[in-house]
């Protein structure tokens, strides 16, 4: 059997994939995990998964390109630059208006 | 069909050359795949045989600590083979077949390890200046195009740097103990310098070298020769050791360092078997095998 193995070097951080190696059983991949990949103290925890045991997904069509989900769906430059002038003009026609009214 | 493979390999070569990176079950051309497999494999070979140098000093170290992490270091190396090969393995070479290679002479491992020790001052120069020399390849390995190779260079890379420093710790002690504690690294510098110096392979250009176009080696021999020889010249001199080479300087100017042009033809001859110590490692390797071929026989009843 072929394991699998997830390695994480400090508490709190995400677990990555370290290598894999084969064993007989549960029993020996636990042994053999330990040996590999935490003799030396650089993982705080290991997963040790059969290879078997995980699905792999990996196609991710996005036929109708549903841009407005994400970030790059949104081009703000334009109108951001389209407000800010609209706005110095309306505080500019206002300080002009009570500058008038004084 | 034909012209579909070619468009599809080119552009699988312009998603590595562009620092694209593979995993196992995408889709690879022939050419890629074989000679992955043959790389990888000579560095798996190259792990397990070059624990047996070091073997001979574990019961001949001059002290208990030194027993220790020279210990540590070969238990290292044999779990460096056990991580490539299984890469190999997935890639669709059998462990067994890479042993059958090894122990047969079809496949190759690196040329430092055809060499015998003579005494405790090869261990130094080995652990610290043939580790140096591996962990400059290993460290441009961390950005191979093949990704599950890459992340297994990881956690190789780490354990070797344990080894330079120990190598180097060695070195430091015998350079600063009895004048003849001092000749033996001296003795030792003047045998590995050749084999150091042929470590890195010809001085083929990047370019023409299909192992960098593939992205399997992110650098050119040269350019890890170099980098060996900027890194580590000065930490040579500086203790007062001699290098043999009187050609050896570094061109200030253009920071290029100049040395007299090795034998390339020996050391194709070292690599095919034909080494001092050659003969001697692969009858161990093969009697070793024999003898525990039970072990695997009977935890990996697959592996029979």
């Amino acid at each position: 059997m072929i394991f699998e193995v997830f390695r994480q070097e400090r508490k709190g951080q995400a677990f990555v994939h370290g290598g894999s190696f084969h064993a007989p059983n549960r029993e020996f991949a636990d042994a053999y995990a330990r040996e590999f990949y935490a003799r030396r103290q650089e993982s705080v925890a290991l997963w040790v998964v059969p290879r078997e045991e995980i699905t792999t997904i990996e196609e991710f069509p996005d036929e109708f390109d549903l841009k407005y989900r994400r970030v790059d769906g949104y081009s703000i430059k334009a109108r951001l630059k389209e407000a800010r002038a609209a706005a110095e003009n309306s505080t500019r026609l206002r300080d002009a208006g009570s500058a008038g009214g004084a | 069909m034909e012209a579909t493979l070619q468009s599809r390999t080119q552009e699988f070569l312009e998603f590595v050359q562009a620092g694209g990176q593979v995993e196992t079950g995408d889709w690879m051309p022939d050419e890629y795949r074989a000679r992955l497999i043959k790389f990888i494999e000579m560095h798996g070979n190259s792990e397990l045989m070059g624990v047996l140098p070091e073997r001979d000093w574990i019961l001949r170290a001059p002290t208990l600590q030194r027993k220790l992490a020279l210990t540590a270091k070969i238990q290292d190396e044999v779990g460096h083979c056990q991580l490539i090969y299984r890469v190999v393995e997935d890639l669709g070479k059998r462990r067994e077949a890479c042993l059958d290679d090894l122990v047969s002479g079809k496949s190759k491992f690196h040329n430092v390890f055809h060499y015998p020790t003579q005494s405790w001052g090869d261990v130094g120069v080995i652990a610290w200046l043939v580790d140096a020399a591996a962990i400059i390849s290993q460290k441009a390995l961390l950005k191979c195009s093949y990704a599950p190779y890459a992340r297994v260079m990881k956690k190789v890379c780490w354990e070797e740097s344990f080894h330079i420093l120990h190598g180097r710790d060695t070195v430091l002690a015998m350079v600063t103990g009895t004048p003849q504690q001092f000749a033996l690294v001296q003795e030792a510098l003047l045998r590995w310098w050749e084999p150091l110096m042929h470590f890195h392979g010809t001085p083929i250009p990047a370019a023409e070298d299909p192992m960098y176009v593939w992205r399997i080696k992110s650098q050119g021999n040269e350019d890890a020769r170099q980098q060996f020889l900027d890194g580590y010249v000065p930490q040579i001199l500086e203790l007062g050791l001699e290098i043999p080479d009187p050609k050896l300087r570094k061109d200030e100017e253009t920071g290029v360092w100049e040395y007299t042009e090795p034998d390339w033809e020996k050391l194709m001859a070292v690599v095919t078997g034909h080494g001092p110590a050659s003969a001697e490692r692969l009858a161990f390797r093969r009697l070793s095998r024999a003898e525990v071929g039970w072990v695997s026989r009977t935890m990996l009843p697959e592996a029979a």
